[in-house]
């Protein structure tokens, strides 16, 4: 038993969701009760989606239990045939269902359907929901992939994207471009925007582009091995990752078709003296591993930040965001409780966070800007706008997005220059956000110090009164980076008083 | 003032056939109900013997990422949960220790059945009682049910409710129970119009804290705010406590009626009735008249899904100007629901239970003007020209008695008043 106040991933079924309605002409028939229905309104809600999921639940209840559950499966399959009419049929359980051991996948192939069938093996009570729409799609191309032969024109899959991903929509047009500049073509696109029948042509493409390893890495595998297909490693999330991208692209296909890289104006942006004040700016990365993993590379070699931390809640992901964490000189926080994230912001008190909408909420108490990088997903995260991660555009928007939250350029300096002033102060926020700015918690720097600095440091360090006030002069958003370094200069030292003294030795100990 | 009410129409709907089919719904299960019921009782905490579906449910449900320091949560079994009961309720102190530990203000908790701990036969009323035991009198443990397989949405709160009748002190008082959560505000203004009646002192359930519970005997004379509450209902009945059958108090009708209802009880003068509900009832028929001009002469379609859709067809009939095509309801209860049904007038399908995609046929068929529904039909119906009210947001929102009765008319209104203001895109404005 796991106590759970809030989850990054849903179950497996919601995964197989995912796929389901992110396909055309597919079914999804899940033995579940009543309440499992609310996964509908993720789809039409968050997502805005205009149809009903393709998912039909059986709908049991406690007094079916005892008398026949097997058969409403097999009347709910049938119904659903009829009315829908789709060209294939995913079938499995829900959580509860797992446990009555109706077996979905036998029944339904008893029935005699006109239609492929394809059943799923879920475990409800190890496995999450990337998993689950993982295993679903390399379950779906495993029954309706034939091999064929490849097409006369270099040709690729695109896999990975799925309903209710981060981004994906518009990540799949971005890169279907490239691809298109490149001189490739791209034979399905899967599972979002697949149809059953295109599942089956899979086969003809040369290789494949995996967007989402998350969603799409065991159907990969299984097209390389099945179709000789080898795909792409390389996510071209960020500039320099998208160049590593292409080329990748051209050793697969040798294209040599030019690309014209003007759109990507982040690269200069970045340069740009504007952006001097992004430098070293420590951040704190959490999400998918995909996108931390893509985000710590941009955060370093396209932003100049500092990476203070990073971590992943897939577990899937753990063994290659330990290695990056190592090579960055962090320790990797593998976690699915947003507690312990949390705590480790708390700790690091970094600049920024690059997270997902909880990290957005933990910024929010904590008074540090964040943005968004990662699923799960909110509602915000499907904006009407075009608003890629993947690509040129994928970058600029990126670049876009991560300096909003920011205090900007020059902005910054006044705030330091004029730290009393009763209109333009830090405890205003950014200029540009208006009356939503988030606000600097001054709950927390009033209250929490005086118990942690006397408490939670080693060795008693005690903010003197006159310090205490001159840290308050210092701007929010390096307030706590400012208290950090001078108590960690403090217990180098063996003080226990922090005096005005002691706070500027730190400043000039830290100083780069 | 009664004389300013349509009189009760003939035949009304108590009578009228049902139609009952079976097959999928599309509705949440009871668990929905922690998420208004763990604000209103601040005490509590909300445990989830569940899924990983079951914490997501909520998560989503509630439509916020989480608040502050959310007093629920969910246990969620795993692999080595499920292969031996013994272990499952060892697991479970453990995680109720932690939990406690770290939550030292909680004095009530509720362990939450799910549909997993149900089909599992996990006894959780077994596992109340040996953590009563271990942590009285600091906190009590109560266990109810809010899985799928057993509760609808708002069947949650009744069954959390229900739980906590039987602790109750016995009490000979003669005394007024109003039963029903209810947001802070909407309960302050109740318990002043009852306290103008000089019906008094008057006990709610749930309180806000264990410290402000009463006691309940066979001298308790109780009503409901809310038409989903008949398990609890038979709870109190079991403790012989007398029920005052009313319809609900929405709009300035049910309001009257339901305060009506009560005031015979106490003996309250007509004079007293009239001081006190003349002028809210003055400001609740302005304010409805206002605000439900667009839906005059509008047809209305319910979905099953909150339990509220009896008491609000006839709000919206009686005194907006509607006429409901269909009223379906999870579940009907003719204690409960009889004076509400016998003031809707006669006409539209009542139906009970779902199966979803007849349902959708026939709403299509129908092109009602206004459908109220759940979260997963809305979007899809409105692209398919339908305007929808989404069924959630009348549990969520203050829509009780006299001072909400513009606000309801208005939660109505709204989507079809917005449909008349956008001008359609691509469309010249003309």
């Amino acid at each position: 038993m796991k106590l759970t106040v809030w989850t990054y991933e849903g179950p497996p079924h919601v995964g197989a969701m995912r796929v389901a309605t992110g396909m055309k002409g597919l079914h999804y028939v899940l033995h579940a009760p009543q309440g499992d229905t609310y996964a509908d309104l993720l789809f039409t809600m968050i997502e805005r989606r205009d149809h009903r999921p393709p998912v039909t639940y059986t709908t049991f209840q406690a007094r079916d239990l005892g008398s026949d559950t097997a058969g409403l499966f097999k009347k709910a399959c049938q119904d659903a045939y009829d009315r829908f009419q789709p060209e294939a049929i995913i079938v499995g359980a829900s959580c509860t269902a797992e446990l009555i051991q109706d077996d979905p996948g036998g029944l339904a192939e008893t029935m005699g359907l006109p239609v492929p069938v394809i059943p799923l093996e879920l475990p409800s009570y190890q496995r999450k929901e990337n998993f689950g729409a993982d295993e679903t799609f390399l379950q779906i191309v495993r029954h309706l992939a034939k091999p064929m032969p490849k097409t006369e024109r270099v040709s690729c899959n695109i896999i990975g994207p799925t309903a209710l991903g981060f981004r994906h929509r518009d990540d799949v047009q971005e890169i279907t471009n490239l691809l298109y500049e490149l001189g490739i073509e791209v034979n399905v696109t899967a599972p979002m925007g697949a149809t059953p029948t295109g599942i089956a042509r899979m086969g003809q493409a040369h290789f494949n582009v995996l967007l989402y390893p998350e969603t799409g890495e065991q159907a990969a595998r299984y097209c390389e091995k099945t179709f000789d297909q080898p795909y792409t490693k390389v996510i071209p999330i960020g500039a320099g990752a998208t160049h590593d991208f292409i080329a990748e692209i051209r050793a697969l296909s040798g294209s040599k078709a030019e690309i014209d890289t003007d759109r990507l104006r982040q690269s200069w942006w970045s340069r740009s003296v504007d952006s001097t004040y992004l430098t070293g700016k420590r951040v704190f990365i959490f999400g998918d591993g995909t996108h931390v993993q893509t985000a710590a590379r941009i955060a370093r070699d396209e932003m100049g930040f500092e990476v203070a931390g990073i971590g992943c809640y897939n577990r899937e992901f753990a063994r290659p965001v330990r290695a990056l964490a190592k090579e960055y000189g962090l320790e990797a926080l593998i976690t699915d409780d947003y507690l312990e994230v949390e705590r480790a912001i708390e700790e690091l008190q970094p600049e920024m966070i690059l997270g997902t909408q909880m990290e957005r909420h933990i910024g929010k108490r904590l008074g540090i800007p964040c943005a968004v990088i990662s699923a799960p997903v909110h509602v915000q995260d499907f904006p009407a706008r075009y608003s890629p991660q993947m690509g040129f555009e994928g970058a600029n928007v990126i670049f876009d997005t991560w300096i909003h939250p920011l205090v900007m350029g020059l902005e910054e300096h006044l705030l330091h220059m004029f730290r009393e002033d009763f209109e333009f102060n830090d405890a205003a926020g950014p200029s540009h956000h208006g009356g939503h700015a988030p606000k600097p918690a001054e709950a927390h720097s009033n209250e929490a110090p005086a118990p942690q600095t006397q408490t939670a440091q080693s060795g008693e360090v005690i903010w003197l009164d006159q310090a205490e006030r001159e840290l308050k002069k210092i701007p929010f958003f390096v307030r706590g980076k400012a208290r950090r370094n001078t108590e960690s200069f403090a217990a180098e030292k063996g003080l226990h008083e922090i005096s005005i003294d002691t706070l500027y030795e730190a400043k000039a100990h830290f100083a780069r | 003032m009664n004389d300013q009410f349509t009189p009760p129409p003939t035949p009304g709907c108590r009578n009228a056939p049902i139609l009952k089919q079976r097959g999928q719904r599309e509705v949440f299960c009871g668990l929905t109900g922690i998420i208004w019921l763990h604000r209103k009782i601040q005490d509590a905490f909300f445990l989830v013997v569940g899924s990983r579906t079951c914490a997501h449910l909520l998560q989503s449900a509630a439509g916020v990422m989480i608040f502050a320091e959310p007093r629920f949560g969910t246990a969620i079994l795993e692999e080595s949960d499920l292969a031996g009961l013994n272990d499952a309720h060892a697991e479970l102190d453990k995680t109720v220790e932690q939990l406690l530990a770290r939550r030292p203000d909680i004095r009530q908790l509720f362990l939450v059945g799910s549909c997993p701990s149900e089909v599992i036969k996990l006894d959780l009323s077994r596992a109340a009682e040996r953590l009563t035991q271990q942590f009285a009198p600091a906190v009590r443990v109560l266990e109810y049910s809010g899985s799928g397989i057993e509760t609808t949405f708002t069947q949650g709160e009744d069954a959390c409710l229900a739980a906590m009748v039987p602790v109750l002190p016995a009490s000979d008082a003669r005394e007024l129970l109003v039963v029903g959560a209810l947001p802070d505000v909407v309960e302050d203004q109740m318990l002043a119009l009852l306290d103008g009646l000089g019906v008094g002192p008057v006990r709610v359930l749930p309180a806000r804290s264990i410290d402000a519970e009463v006691g309940i005997g066979p001298n308790t004379v109780y009503a409901l705010t809310q038409p989903f509450l008949t398990e609890t209902h038979a709870a109190l009945e079991r403790r012989g406590a007398q029920h005052l059958a009313a319809p609900f108090p929405f709009g300035d009708e049910g309001t009257t009626a339901w305060l009506q209802t009560i005031a015979d009880a106490f003996g309250v003068s007509a004079e007293t009735f009239a001081e006190v509900t003349d002028a809210p009832r003055r400001r609740a028929r302005a304010a409805i008249a206002q605000a439900s001009a667009p839906l005059n002469d509008k047809s209305v379609f319910f979905f099953p899904d909150s339990q509220l859709e009896v008491p609000l067809a006839r709000f919206l009939t009686r005194e907006c100007g509607m006429s409901a095509v269909e009223v379906g309801m999870p579940y009907i209860h003719d204690a409960i629901h009889g004076p509400d049904l016998d003031l809707l007038p006669e006409g539209p399908q009542i139906s009970e239970g779902q199966d979803v995609d007849l349902q959708l046929d026939r709403c299509r068929d129908a092109r009602p003007d206004l459908t109220v529904c759940g979260l997963g039909l809305a979007n899809p119906l409105e692209a398919e020209g339908l305007s929808t009210k989404w069924a959630i947001e009348l549990v969520f929102t203050p829509v009780h008695f006299y001072e909400q009765a513009g606000d309801l008319a208005s939660l109505f209104a709204r989507p079809l008043r917005r449909k008349a203001i956008l001008k359609h895109e691509g469309v010249a404005a003309e």
